[in-house]
C-alpha cells in the first residue's frame, strides 16, 4: 500500500504545563477593580492554590501542542464499532455558541427562556417521530445517564404496581454499562445467551422470564450488529409476564426510518445523541441520553418536564416540576442543554428523508466492508449486517498475532482502530462502524490498509507485534499505572 | 446533503458488491412486520442560511438584549471566559475524539485531562481528583452512594438543607430503588446548617454540607469534620461555586474525605444549566472507591512519558453488575476546559478573581441595603446572599428582566416556603459598579 493516510509529521515535546511556570506570570486579563476591597475574616482565607504561572503564549503553546498528539473524527477515519464516530458539523458548533444559547441562565425563568423551551420540547417530538414512542425527555446527561433514567422508571413501575421484582434479563452481547445501570435499581442481572445465528432465541428468553423478572435490556440492532429479528416474540413473551422491555438505542443510526422501536414492543428506549446525532465525543464527553417511553410509562419521566401550552394567539413553553409518579430528577438543571442545541440543529439541517438516507448508507458501507475484508479477515458470523460488521484474529492468530496487534499497525497507516475485544462473545473482536459520512474512497483506503497488515501479518510478524511506530509514545505501560497509580503530577 | 458523500455511481458500484439490488434491499433480512410505514414527520432539511436564521430566532428568544446582566447564581455563575478558551477548546483533535481507549494518538486528552485532576486536587486540598461526572448534583449523589457502600453498617446519609435543592433531589433519585436512606440537616437562623441536630441522628454513613452553601453563606467544616470523626461517618464536601476555592480554605485542608461539585464556574458557559462539569475527589483511602474514569501517568516500552486511562477494574466495561457506578464517560472536553482556565488564570489571576467576587458581592449588599433592603442573615459569605426584597420588588424585577435583560435576583420561596420575600443574589467579576448602581437605582424609581 503506498498512499497511507498516515505519516511521519512534526512531533512536539511537551512538559507538563507546571514545568513551564515561572514566578510572576499570569495568563487572564484581570478585570478592573472598581470597588472598595472587603477582607473576609482572616480565619476563613486559605493558601492561594498552587497553579501553574504562565503567559498567554504559553497556555497556547502548551494546549495547541497536546491536541496534536490526538486523532479526532476531522484527523481521520474512526471506524470505533458501537460508537458512531460519524462527521460533527460545525454549524452546529457555531449554533451551539450562539450568545442566546451559551450565555442563557438556567433560574431566568420559563417568560425569559422561551428559545431554549421551545428547542428542547422540538427536539423530544422529534425523537419521538424518530423511535416511534409517545414522550421523551431529554434530561439524561448520557448514555449510561439515560439507562439509569430508564431502568429507574421501570423500577417506579413495578413498585406502583404494588410488587417489586428482583431480577433482569442482559444478553451476552450488552454493553457493560446496562448490568451495571440495573445494578443500581438493585436487579440481579440473568444473563441470556444469543443463538448459534448470533441473534436471540425466544426460546431462551422464555426458560428464564417469570413473574419475579423486571424485564429484558435489549440492543437492537445488538453489538454484533445483527438485527433482533426474534424481538417481537421475545417482548411479547416479557409482557406475557409482566415485564417490561428495555431498548439500549445505542444503534439507532442503523434504523431510522427502517424500524420503531416503539412500534415493535420496546417500551423505553435511550438513544445517545453523541452517536447517532452528530453531536462531538470530546474526548470522552458531555454526550446527551434522552430517554423515549410509551404511555405506560409516561407517568414516570424525570421532573421537570417541557409542556407546551396552546393559546388562540400564542404557543407558550413552560416547566413542570411536580408530577406525582415521576422518578424524581436526574440533572441539576435540564440536562446537557449545549449538547441538545447541536443535536436540534443536526436533525433539521439533515430532515426526515435526510435521516433514512443516514441509516441506508451507514449500513451500506459496513456491508461493503464486511464483504471486501471477509476472508482477509475471519467473520464469525457472516450474515447481511446492519451498521457494523464483527470480524476476529482467528486467520491472524496462525502466525502469532492477534487482534491487538492489528489494531496497533493500523495506527502507523493513519487510521483510528475498530473497537477491539468486544462484544465479549467473539474471541478477539475486530468490529468495524464505518458510520455514513465516510466515502467509498476512504473506506477503500481502509480496506487497503487491513489487507496489507494482514500481508504484514504472514511476511514480517514482527513489525505488527512492535507497533505502532510513528505515533508520539508507543504501548504504554497499563500494568504499572494500575499496580502503581500516579493520578497527579 | 453535505455530510452524505455517496455519489449515484457510489451507490450502485457498492450495492453490486454487497449483492443487493437497491438501498432498501439491505433491509431484506428484518422482517416486513417489524418495519414501519409511518415515516419520520420531519421538515425538509433546512440550508446552512435557513439554519442560521431560525436558530438566530429562537436564540434571541432568551435574551433579546445582549448587554445582559446577572445578578443571580445558584449553582450557575457568569464569569468571564478568556477568549483563549474556546479558542483551544475547539481544536477538533480535542472536540471530535472519542474516550482514549486508543493511548498511543490520545496523549493530547490523556495529559490534559491528568493536569486537569492535578490542578482541581490543588484547588480542593484533595489526594485524588476524577476525570469529572456529568455535573455537581450527580457527582455528589455518587459521593454519597460510595459513604453508603463502603459503611459497614449504616444505611443513611445526612444532607444539610442548605445543599443545592437540585442536589438533594437527585441523591433522592439514586437513593429510591435502593435499601439505603437520605435524612435532611435542618438550617440554623444564620442560614448555616445545624450542625447540633446531628447529635441526636445515628446509623450515618456520611454527612454532606455544601459551603458556601446554597444561601452563599460559608460554613463550618471544622466542626463538620469533629462530628464526623465522632460519627464514624464519611465527611462529604459539596460546592457549587468552585472560584470560591481561590479564596476561602479548601475542604482537604479540614480533612474532607470525599469532596464532590459544580466546576463551571471554570470557564464553561452556562449554556442553560448544561453540560457542566461535575467534581469528584477523595483522600487516597478511597481511591478504589471513586467511581468514573482516572488517567495516571505511566511509561511506553521505550521509558517515554505517557499517560493512560486506569484503575478500569472498578468499572462497567471491566466488571459489569459489580462495577462501582455505570458511569461510562466524563464530561471530558469541559475538564480540559476546566484545566486551561485553570492554567490560564493560575495562581496570581484566581486569587484576584476571587476576592474581587467577593469586593463586588459586598457592594452589591450594601448597595441593596441603602435602598431598603434587609440582609436575611449576618453570616459571612463569598460571592451570593440572602436579602428580604422591599414591597412592590416582583414586579420591578420582571420590567427589568424584559425591557434590559437585568435578572435581580432569584425567588427562594419556591425552595424554601418559609423564605417569603427573600431572593438570591449573586455578583462576579463581570458586573461592574456602574451596574450595581443603576440596579440600585431602578429597584427604588
Amino acid at each position: 500500500m503506498t498512499n497511507k493516510p498516515g505519516i511521519g509529521g512534526l512531533k512536539f515535546n511537551e512538559s507538563e504545563v507546571w514545568d513551564r511556570s515561572k514566578k510572576g506570570r499570569c495568563a487572564i486579563s484581570l478585570p478592573k477593580s472598581d470597588v472598595k476591597e472587603s477582607r473576609l475574616d482572616n480565619s476563613l482565607i486559605g493558601d492561594v492554590p498552587d497553579l501553574p504561572q504562565l503567559s498567554e503564549l504559553d497556555v497556547v503553546r502548551h494546549y495547541t501542542h497536546l491536541s496534536q498528539w490526538n486523532f479526532g473524527i476531522d484527523s481521520g477515519m474512526y471506524p470505533l464499532g458501537s460508537c458512531t464516530m460519524k462527521y460533527n458539523p460545525k454549524t452546529n458548533e457555531i449554533q451551539a455558541n450562539r450568545q442566546g444559547f451559551a450565555a442563557a441562565h438556567p433560574f431566568c425563568g420559563d417568560q425569559f427562556s422561551q428559545g431554549a423551551l421551545k428547542l428542547m420540547h422540538t427536539l423530544e417530538t422529534f425523537l419521538a417521530h424518530i423511535t416511534g414512542f409517545d414522550a421523551v425527555t431529554v434530561q439524561p446527561a448520557a448514555g449510561a445517564h439515560g439507562e439509569l433514567t430508564g431502568m429507574l422508571m421501570i423500577h417506579k413501575y413495578h413498585e406502583k404496581n404494588g410488587r417489586q421484582r428482583s431480577k433482569i434479563i442482559i444478553p451476552d452481547t450488552a454493553h457493560g454499562t446496562n448490568p451495571a445501570s440495573a445494578s443500581l435499581c438493585g436487579y440481579d442481572s440473568v444473563k441470556v445467551s444469543s443463538g448459534p445465528n448470533g441473534i436471540l432465541e425466544p426460546d431462551a428468553i422464555a426458560a428464564v422470564m417469570d413473574e419475579d423478572t423486571a424485564g429484558i435490556m435489549i440492543t437492537n440492532p445488538n453489538t454484533l450488529g445483527l438485527f433482533e429479528n426474534n424481538i417481537k416474540k421475545i417482548t411479547d413473551i416479557v409482557h406475557a409476564k409482566g415485564g417490561l422491555v428495555y431498548g439500549d438505542g445505542a444503534n439507532m443510526n442503523a434504523i431510522m426510518g427502517v424500524v420503531k422501536p416503539g412500534e415493535i414492543g420496546i417500551d423505553v428506549l435511550h438513544l445517545n445523541l453523541h452517536k447517532t446525532f452528530s453531536t462531538p465525543h470530546g474526548g470522552g464527553g458531555p454526550g446527551a441520553g434522552p430517554v423515549a417511553v410509551n404511555k405506560i410509562l409516561e407517568p414516570f419521566l424525570p421532573v421537570p418536564r417541557i409542556v407546551k401550552e396552546t393559546t388562540k394567539d400564542k404557543e407558550t413553553y413552560k416547566f413542570i416540576t411536580h408530577s406525582p409518579d415521576t422518578i424524581g430528577r436526574m440533572h441539576t438543571f435540564y440536562g446537557h442543554f449545549g449538547v441538545l442545541v447541536r443535536a436540534y440543529s443536526y436533525i433539521l439541517s439533515l430532515g426526515g428523508k435526510g435521516l433514512c438516507d443516514v441509516s441506508k448508507l451507514a449500513v451500506l458501507n459496513a456491508n461493503y466492508i464486511k464483504e471486501k475484508l471477509k476472508g482477509t479477515l475471519n467473520l464469525p458470523y457472516d450474515l447481511p449486517c446492519m451498521h457494523e460488521c464483527v470480524f476476529n484474529d482467528r486467520i491472524q492468530k496462525e502466525f502469532g498475532i492477534t487482534t491487538m496487534d492489528m489494531a496497533k499497525r493500523l495506527l502507523d497507516y493513519g487510521f483510528h482502530p475498530p473497537t477491539i475485544y468486544f462484544p465479549l462473545v467473539v474471541d478477539g473482536a475486530f468490529m468495524v462502524e464505518p458510520t455514513e459520512t465516510e466515502s467509498k474512497e476512504s473506506i477503500d483506503q481502509f480496506i487497503d490498509a487491513v489487507e496489507s497488515i494482514a500481508k504484514e501479518a504472514k511476511t514480517n510478524p514482527e513489525i505488527l507485534k512492535s507497533a505502532p511506530h510513528i505515533t508520539k509514545v508507543t504501548r504504554l505501560d497499563e500494568v504499572t499505572a494500575a499496580r502503581k497509580p500516579c493520578l497527579k503530577g | 446533503m453535505r455530510y452524505l458523500p455517496h455519489t449515484k455511481e457510489d451507490i450502485e458500484s457498492m450495492l453490486q458488491i454487497t449483492g443487493h439490488k437497491t438501498l432498501e434491499n439491505l433491509f431484506d433480512s428484518i422482517p416486513q412486520n417489524l418495519k414501519t410505514n409511518t415515516g419520520i414527520n420531519i421538515p425538509d432539511s433546512l440550508s446552512e442560511w435557513d439554519l442560521n436564521s431560525h436558530m438566530i430566532e429562537l436564540a434571541s428568544k432568551n435574551i433579546p438584549n445582549k448587554n445582559y446582566k446577572y445578578f443571580i447564581g445558584a449553582g450557575s455563575y457568569d464569569h468571564y471566559i478568556p477568549s483563549i478558551i474556546p479558542y483551544l477548546i475547539s481544536r477538533s483533535e480535542f472536540m471530535t475524539a472519542y474516550t482514549p481507549y486508543q493511548p498511543e494518538i490520545g496523549q493530547g486528552t490523556l495529559q490534559g485531562i491528568y493536569e486537569f485532576q492535578t490542578m482541581v486536587a490543588q484547588l480542593l486540598g484533595m489526594d485524588i481528583a476524577t476525570a469529572s461526572h456529568y455535573d455537581g448534583g450527580t457527582a455528589l449523589a455518587e459521593a454519597a452512594l460510595i459513604s453508603l457502600r463502603t459503611h459497614k453498617t449504616a444505611n443513611t446519609v445526612a444532607v444539610s438543607n442548605l445543599v443545592h435543592p437540585s442536589h438533594r433531589q437527585i441523591i433522592q433519585t439514586y437513593l429510591r430503588p435502593t435499601q439505603f436512606k437520605m435524612v435532611q440537616i435542618p438550617s440554623t437562623k444564620d442560614g448555616k446548617t445545624d450542625l447540633k441536630a446531628l447529635k441526636s441522628m445515628d446509623d450515618l454513613a456520611g454527612i454532606c454540607v455544601q459551603s458556601p452553601n446554597f444561601f452563599g453563606n460559608i460554613e463550618d467544616f471544622k466542626q463538620v469534620r469533629q462530628i464526623c470523626t465522632d460519627k464514624n461517618a464519611l465527611m462529604i464536601a459539596s460546592f457549587t461555586e468552585a472560584l470560591s476555592y481561590g479564596l476561602l480554605k479548601n475542604p482537604g485542608g479540614f480533612g474532607a474525605d470525599i469532596v464532590a461539585g459544580e466546576g463551571q464556574s471554570l470557564g464553561i458557559s452556562k449554556s442553560f444549566g448544561g453540560p457542566g462539569l461535575g467534581l469528584l475527589t477523595g483522600t487516597q483511602k478511597q481511591m478504589r472507591n471513586l467511581p468514573g474514569r482516572l488517567v495516571g501517568k505511566t511509561k511506553d516500552i521505550n521509558g517515554k512519558r505517557g499517560y493512560v486511562l486506569t484503575l478500569a477494574t472498578r468499572e462497567q466495561h471491566i466488571r459489569r453488575e459489580k462495577a462501582t457506578s455505570n458511569i461510562c464517560s466524563n464530561n471530558g472536553l469541559c475538564a480540559m476546559t476546566a484545566g486551561i482556565y485553570l492554567a490560564t488564570t493560575g495562581k496570581i489571576g484566581i486569587r484576584k478573581i476571587a476576592q474581587l467576587n467577593h469586593d463586588k458581592a459586598i457592594y452589591l449588599q450594601n448597595s441593596l441595603k441603602e435602598v431598603g433592603f434587609i440582609p436575611a442573615f449576618n453570616t459571612p459569605f463569598f460571592n451570593e446572599f440572602v436579602m428580604k426584597v422591599p414591597k412592590g420588588f416582583k414586579t420591578k424585577r420582571n420590567a427589568l428582566a424584559k425591557k434590559q435583560s437585568i435578572f435581580a435576583g432569584i425567588d427562594l420561596e419556591p425552595f424554601y416556603p418559609e423564605l417569603k420575600n427573600h431572593y438570591l443574589f449573586c455578583a462576579t467579576e463581570t458586573i461592574s459598579k456602574e451596574d450595581i448602581d443603576h440596579l440600585a437605582k431602578e429597584v427604588t424609581s
